[in-house]
C-alpha cells in the first residue's frame, strides 16, 4: 500500500486540506474508489476505510492481480466533516457539482480539478454516493445513461452482487458530478449507494464493502473469492414509483425499506402536528418492494416519502 | 393586485406561498406583459429594493402604464427569511431545477408553478446579486445561444456591462434558460453583493426597467437617459483568483479602469502579517467584479476584469 497526498489546499486558519489516496498493486490504473466528497458522507468514508483495511491485508497475501492497481480515496472533504457541514466550509458549494473542475477556478473547482486529474484515467470508477434527499435506501448501484459505453456498463452492474442496479437518465445538474464526468472521460463509472449517509450501519457498511470487493474480483483485479451476493435486477430509475405527500404534518410510517407491500397496504399516515388527528393515509399504489423511505419526522407537501420498485 | 402563484403546506400550521404583485392598466387582450423576478437565492437582496420601489412607482402612476407588470419579489421566500442561499432543507440550488415538476419535491413543484405562471409573458427580468463574497457592477448576462434574441433588450436596461458567455449544459436548468427556450425573452441581471442593498445600483436598474417599458410602448412616464454598456464581445475577461490563503485587502476600487500589472490587492497571513500574495491584474480593463468577503482560500476569486479589446 502506498499512501499519497493527491491534492492539497491551504486554509488561512487550519492545517492544510490534504486529500489522501491509497494505492494497491502496480501497473494498469484498474479501479478507483472515492468515498466522501461531502461533509456528512460518514458512511461513505467508513466503507472506504474498511476497503483500505481489507485490501491492505489482501495485498500482503498477494491477492492483487499482476499489472493491476486500485486507488481508494476515503475522504476528499474532511474540512466540512470536522465541522458538521455537508458542503464546502466557506461558500457552501458542493465539490460533487464542480467536476471536471478547473485548476484556475474557485476553491472547490480546484479541489475537483486536483482530484479528477488523479483519478480520471482509471478504467473503472466507483463512487460511494449519497442522495440529495434524506432517507434510507436499499443498497444499490447506479450508472449514468451517457452516450459512451453504456451497454457494457449496464452489464457490469451485476458484478456488485447487489439486489438492484439502476440506470439514470442524467439531468442538466448531473453533468457536473464526478460520476458523469468519469463516464465522459471514458471511465466505466458507478455510484454505489449504501442504506445510510450520516450513520454507519453494520450490515449496510459491510454490504457496500462486499459489493465493491465483488466488483474488483469480477473484473480480475483482486484474486480472491467472496459470496456472489444477490441476483441483480437492472432497471431504469424512471420505472420506480415515487410516492409523495399531498399534505404536510408528522409522518407516522408503517413500512420501511426492504418491506414487500401489496397494492392498498397502508404505508404511512400524516398526523396533524398540533391537533393529533390523522389527516391523510398513504397506501401503496402497487405490489412491490420499498426501495426508499424518508426518515424525518416532519414532512412538507410534495415530499418524496417512499419509492417502490414493482415486483 | 396580490396573487398567489404557488401554495404548499409546510409541516406545522404554515403554508409556503409564492406571491406576485400584478400591476396593470389598459390590459386589453393581447397586451404586453413583463415579469420582474428575484429572490431565487435567499442571500441576494438587491432585487428586493428594486421590486419594492418599482411596485410603489407603478401603482402611483398606473395611468402611465399600458399592459401588465408582474412582480415576483421572492420565489424562494423561505431562503430569504432564513438568510439561506438555497431552498431550505433541499440540497440543490433552486436555479438548477427549472422547469421543475408537479410531481417532484417541494422546490421542484414550486419551480414548476413559477414557470407556468410566467409563461405567455413577453419579457422577464431575473434579478440576482452575486453572493456574499463578490461585488458586481450592474450587468446583464446573456448566453451566446440567446444573444441575438436578447441583446437589443439588454441595451435598454441601463447597465454598465453586458457579458455574453458560453453556454454550459448545467445552465440549462436555470429559470432564464427555461423561459428563453419557451420564447419568453429573459434577461439575467447581476449587480451588487449578497446580503446587502446598494441603493444606487437599484435606482440605476429601475431607470433601465422604465426605459425598457417605454421602448416596448408600455410606459408613457418620464425616463432617464440610459448608459451605454461595455459589451464583452471581442474582449477578454481576466480572472484573478488567489493562490494563497489569508485576508484580502483591495488596492483599487470597484469599477475602476486598471492596467495590466497593476496591484489589485494583497493577501496577508493573519498570523504573521506577511504578505503572501500580491494580486496583479492580468490585463487592461474595467474591474467589474471585486471580492467583498476578505477571507480567502487558494482559488478564491478576487477580481474579474473586462478587457478593453486591445489585446
Amino acid at each position: 500500500m502506498v499512501k499519497n497526498i493527491i491534492y492539497s489546499i491551504k486554509s488561512p486558519y487550519r492545517q492544510s486540506l490534504d486529500i489522501i489516496g491509497y494505492t494497491f498493486g502496480f501497473g494498469e490504473l484498474s479501479c478507483c474508489i472515492v468515498g466522501a466528497l461531502r461533509g456528512n458522507e460518514i458512511q461513505q468514508m467508513a466503507i472506504c476505510a474498511q476497503l483500505v483495511n481489507t485490501i491492505k491485508l489482501l495485498e500482503e497475501k498477494g491477492c492483487i492481480a499482476e499489472n493491476k492497481s486500485i486507488m481508494i480515496i476515503p475522504c476528499a472533504n474532511y474540512y466540512s466533516m470536522n465541522i458538521g457541514k455537508r458542503f464546502w466550509t466557506m461558500d457552501n458549494t458542493d465539490i460533487n457539482r464542480m467536476f471536471p473542475g478547473y485548476e484556475l477556478g474557485e476553491t472547490t473547482q480546484r479541489i475537483a480539478d486536483g482530484l479528477f486529474k488523479a483519478i480520471k484515467d482509471y478504467k473503472f470508477g466507483v463512487q460511494m454516493a449519497s442522495f440529495y434527499q434524506e432517507g434510507e435506501f436499499l443498497p444499490h448501484v447506479k450508472v449514468m445513461n451517457t452516450a459512451s459505453g453504456k451497454e457494457e456498463a449496464y452489464k457490469f452492474l451485476s458484478d456488485f452482487g447487489l439486489p438492484y442496479g439502476l440506470i439514470r437518465n442524467p439531468s442538466p445538474y448531473d453533468t457536473t458530478t464526478l460520476n458523469y464526468n468519469w463516464q465522459i472521460w471514458g471511465c466505466q463509472a458507478f455510484s454505489l449507494f449504501a442504506t445510510y449517509t450520516e450513520h454507519i450501519g453494520g450490515q449496510s457498511t459491510q454490504a457496500a464493502v462486499n459489493a465493491a470487493l465483488r466488483f474488483l474480483i469480477a473484473k480480475g483485479i483482486l484474486k480472491w473469492s467472496l459470496h456472489p451476493g444477490s441476483h441483480t435486477r437492472i432497471l431504469n430509475e424512471d420505472n420506480i414509483w415515487r410516492i409523495s405527500t399531498s399534505c404536510a404534518g408528522i409522518l407516522k410510517k408503517y413500512e420501511s425499506v426492504e418491506a414487500e407491500v401489496k397494492e392498498g397496504d397502508l404505508l404511512c399516515e400524516i398526523i396533524h402536528p398540533i391537533e393529533g388527528n390523522t389527516i391523510d393515509r398513504v397506501v401503496s399504489p402497487i405490489d412491490g418492494t420499498v426501495f426508499f423511505s424518508y426518515n424525518k419526522q416532519l414532512v412538507m407537501e410534495h415530499t418524496d416519502i417512499f419509492n417502490i420498485i414493482p415486483f | 393586485m396580490i396573487k398567489s402563484v404557488s401554495i404548499a403546506a409546510l409541516p406545522v400550521t404554515e403554508n409556503l406561498v409564492i406571491q406576485k404583485n400584478r400591476i396593470e392598466n389598459n390590459a386589453l387582450p393581447g397586451c404586453k406583459r413583463v415579469c420582474i423576478v428575484t429572490g431565487t437565492h435567499g442571500d441576494e437582496l438587491e432585487g428586493q429594493y428594486v421590486c419594492a420601489r418599482l411596485a410603489k412607482l407603478l401603482n402611483n402612476e398606473k395611468q402611465k402604464l399600458s399592459g401588465i407588470i408582474d412582480i415576483y419579489p421572492a420565489i424562494n421566500p423561505l431562503g430569504i427569511d432564513s438568510v439561506t442561499r438555497g431552498f431550505p432543507m433541499f440540497d440543490l440550488d433552486m436555479n438548477r431545477i427549472f422547469p421543475g415538476s408537479p410531481t417532484g419535491s417541494l422546490a421542484e413543484a414550486v419551480a414548476y408553478d413559477i414557470v407556468r405562471d410566467i409563461e405567455g409573458a413577453d419579457i422577464c427580468i431575473d434579478i440576482h446579486s452575486s453572493n456574499i463574497f463578490l461585488r458586481e457592477i450592474p450587468q446583464i448576462r446573456v448566453s451566446e445561444q440567446t444573444e441575438a434574441m436578447l441583446f437589443p433588450y439588454a441595451l435598454m436596461l441601463n447597465v454598465d456591462l453586458i457579458w455574453i458567455h458560453t453556454a454550459a449544459t448545467v445552465l440549462e436548468s436555470t429559470l432564464a434558460h427555461t423561459l428563453n427556450m419557451r420564447g419568453i425573452k429573459t434577461l439575467v441581471v447581476e449587480m451588487g453583493v449578497g446580503m446587502r442593498i446598494t441603493e444606487g445600483y437599484c435606482s440605476q436598474l429601475i431607470d433601465g426597467i422604465l426605459n425598457l417599458l417605454h421602448e416596448l410602448g408600455m410606459w408613457s412616464g418620464q425616463v432617464q437617459q440610459t448608459k451605454t454598456p461595455i459589451v464583452s464581445k471581442d474582449r477578454g475577461v481576466g480572472f484573478l483568483n488567489s493562490d494563497a490563503a489569508g485576508i484580502f485587502i483591495p488596492n483599487v476600487s470597484h469599477g475602476d479602469y486598471i492596467r495590466a500589472g497593476d496591484l489589485v490587492g494583497k493577501v496577508f497571513d493573519p498570523l504573521t502579517g506577511n504578505i503572501v500574495e500580491n494580486a496583479i491584474s492580468p490585463c487592461d480593463g474595467v474591474l467589474f467584479t471585486l471580492r467583498e468577503y476578505p477571507v480567502v482560500f487558494g482559488g478564491s476569486l478576487l477580481a474579474r476584469i473586462m478587457g478593453d479589446g486591445n489585446g
